[in-house]
């Protein structure tokens, strides 16, 4: 205990901890922000897809269920550290290096998505069958049935459900370190564990949690905010 | 208006196929509070579905306004669909738009501008009586209020047929009562082809101008509601119209009457102004019959009057016989019971 108030007191370690933890906060978030954009951004599409191909549904159709399902339980069964280093060709091809902050959104996406697509099917299968009857019985079309009721009546679930995909991502971003990344992840282990630095440790967790609570309450407090039930 | 002509549904499944409408037809003229009665499982739901074309009927045709709605899909059907106004048990309103929002929904959906959508949700609110919730949101609503919404949307493109789908069917009687109201004033004042699928012979009898019965996939039983009270054909077109007009005697009660000599049991249908007419007295006076009567009920039947009587008759045969003449000539419906 005393050894880590020392190294807080120390002029030389706090210079270095103003001066790391900034940055890797912002990688961080970087990484996490865009990351998520992304794989919502593919997430969606997906998870509607499964939803409205299943049986009973707006456009039922096995084949497209099917294959889109298998797809999303392969990628959602490879590890992620596998994941990391199996798309390192791929990653080049697309941002062209696999090293840096921005490379390691590629592996982070690619493993979110899929998960975002489940997380997008459930939260839409629980919008009531008759009410899609009834805007079918209106004359809606499959596209306004989706953007007019799917999506606006799951949006609390939905949101619950960025804050998870947000959360998990965070996690992640401690793996992507692995490959260069950066991020308080990166920090934690470089300095943390590997150099003794327990105060950047102590700090780069300390962050982490404030984040992942901040997370968690905005999207409750959303979630419950948006939720007319 | 709607003509229903050899409609039937087969739904296949892993167990065999099973024929939910058999050779379905049906005619509702413009203007009808057309009732379609039946049990659970009679396929009355899969009958108002095929009308919309929410289930695609196997064979046969359904033809609205004109219109072969079996040979029309995607976009035409849509167009076709903005045309027929649809309400439901449990209301199918969006929980996350308010009233207005929900009104507003069918609206966006055939695209009308947006200050006439507004315009339109301002003239709805006062038909339905919910002018002062506009801006709540369905979980604030009781049942009742949820499914004057639910009328509103329904109404809102101005649609020349409202389907209702067992509406009242999760509402307490007084609810029941106000939106049966409410619907037969929107059949009067629009002239709204209304059709109306249920289990409960009370809605029949409140607004309804005609009635089909249904029993496992037919129709055993149709006509405009007053020739149907007044001389069901099928047993289940009678268990449906005692269960609004109870004439069953209890078995206690016909055992004491088994004993009397010279009697006789007879129901008596009436309708409209033979209600008000001295029946018991004239039989009595003119052909020295005891009359006692076991059970009568007198109500009303959309805007008529409709009454039932359990009468017992004691004299000669031939007393008997000429009560039965002049009840006849009165044009009454009499049924011997024993």
């Amino acid at each position: 205990m005393e050894d880590i108030i020392a190294m807080f007191t120390n002029p030389a370690y706090l210079e270095s901890l103003c001066r790391v933890i900034p940055e890797a906060l912002y990688e961080t978030l970087y990484m996490v922000i865009v990351s998520t954009i992304l794989a919502y951004v593919l997430g969606v599409p997906m998870g509607v897809l499964l939803v409205i191909t299943s049986e009973g549904h707006i456009m039922p159709n096995p084949w497209v269920e099917r294959i889109l399902g298998t797809i999303i339980n392969i990628f959602r069964s490879i590890p992620f550290i596998i994941l990391l280093v199996a798309l390192i060709p791929f990653t080049t091809m697309l941002v062209g290096t696999s090293i840096g902050t921005t490379a390691a959104i590629v592996p982070l996406v690619v493993s979110a998505a899929p998960f975002v697509a489940r997380l997008v099917e459930s939260s839409l299968r629980e919008v009531s069958p008759g009410v899609i009857e009834a805007a079918l019985s209106m004359g809606a079309s499959p596209w306004q049935i989706i953007y007019k009721v799917l999506l606006p009546e799951a949006k609390s679930p939905l949101i619950l459900g960025v804050a998870i995909t947000t959360i998990n991502i965070i996690a992640y971003t401690a793996m992507a370190g692995a490959v260069g990344g950066g991020g308080l992840g990166d920090v934690a282990i470089q300095y943390g564990y590997n150099r003794y630095r327990t105060d950047m440790m102590i700090v780069t967790v300390l962050i982490l949690v404030i984040i992942v609570q901040l997370v968690q309450w905005i999207g409750t407090t959303l979630a419950r905010k948006l939720s007319h039930r | 208006m709607i003509h229903i002509k050899n409609l039937s549904k087969v739904f296949k499944t892993p167990k065999g196929s099973l024929t939910a409408l058999d050779n379905i037809n049906l005619h509702i003229p413009k203007g009808a509070v057309f009732g379609i009665i039946g049990l659970s499982g009679a396929g009355k739901s899969t009958l108002i579905r095929c009308m919309n074309m929410l289930e695609r009927p196997t064979s046969g045709e359904v033809i609205i306004d004109g219109q072969n709605m079996t040979q029309l899909s995607g976009a035409a059907l849509r167009k076709t669909r903005q045309n027929i106004g649809m309400i439901f048990q449990h209301f199918n309103l969006l929980e996350s738009r308010t009233v207005a929002g929900n009104i507003a929904f069918p609206l966006e959906i055939a695209g009308w501008p947006k200050h006439k959508i507004a315009e339109r949700i301002q003239e709805l609110l006062p038909v339905v009586g919910l002018e002062d919730k506009a801006h709540s949101y369905p979980s604030q609503l009781s049942g009742g209020q949820k499914q004057r919404v639910g009328i509103a949307r329904a109404l809102a493109t101005n649609p020349s047929v409202l389907l209702c789908d067992e509406a009242t069917s999760a509402l307490d009687p007084q609810t029941t009562e106000s939106i049966l109201e409410l619907l037969k004033e929107i059949n009067e004042k629009f002239n709204l082809t209304i059709v109306i699928i249920t289990h409960e012979m009370k809605v029949i009898k409140e607004i309804c101008t005609d009635v089909a019965v249904i029993d496992k996939a037919r129709i055993v039983e149709q006509g405009p509601i007053e020739s149907v009270f007044l001389n069901p054909q099928s047993d289940i077109a009678k268990e449906f119209i005692a269960s609004v007009f109870p004439n069953k005697l209890a078995p206690e009660l016909l055992r004491e009457l088994a004993q009397h000599p010279n009697s006789q049991i007879i129901t008596v249908n009436f309708l409209g102004s033979a209600a008000s007419e001295p029946i018991i007295s004239d039989l009595i006076r003119q052909f020295g019959v005891t009359v006692n009567i076991l059970h009568g009920s007198i109500d009303r039947l959309r805007s008529t009057l409709f009454g039932t009587l359990t009468l017992e008759l004691q004299g000669s045969a031939e007393n008997l016989s000429q009560a039965h003449e002049y009840l006849k000539s009165r044009n009454l419906k009499v049924e011997v019971i024993k």
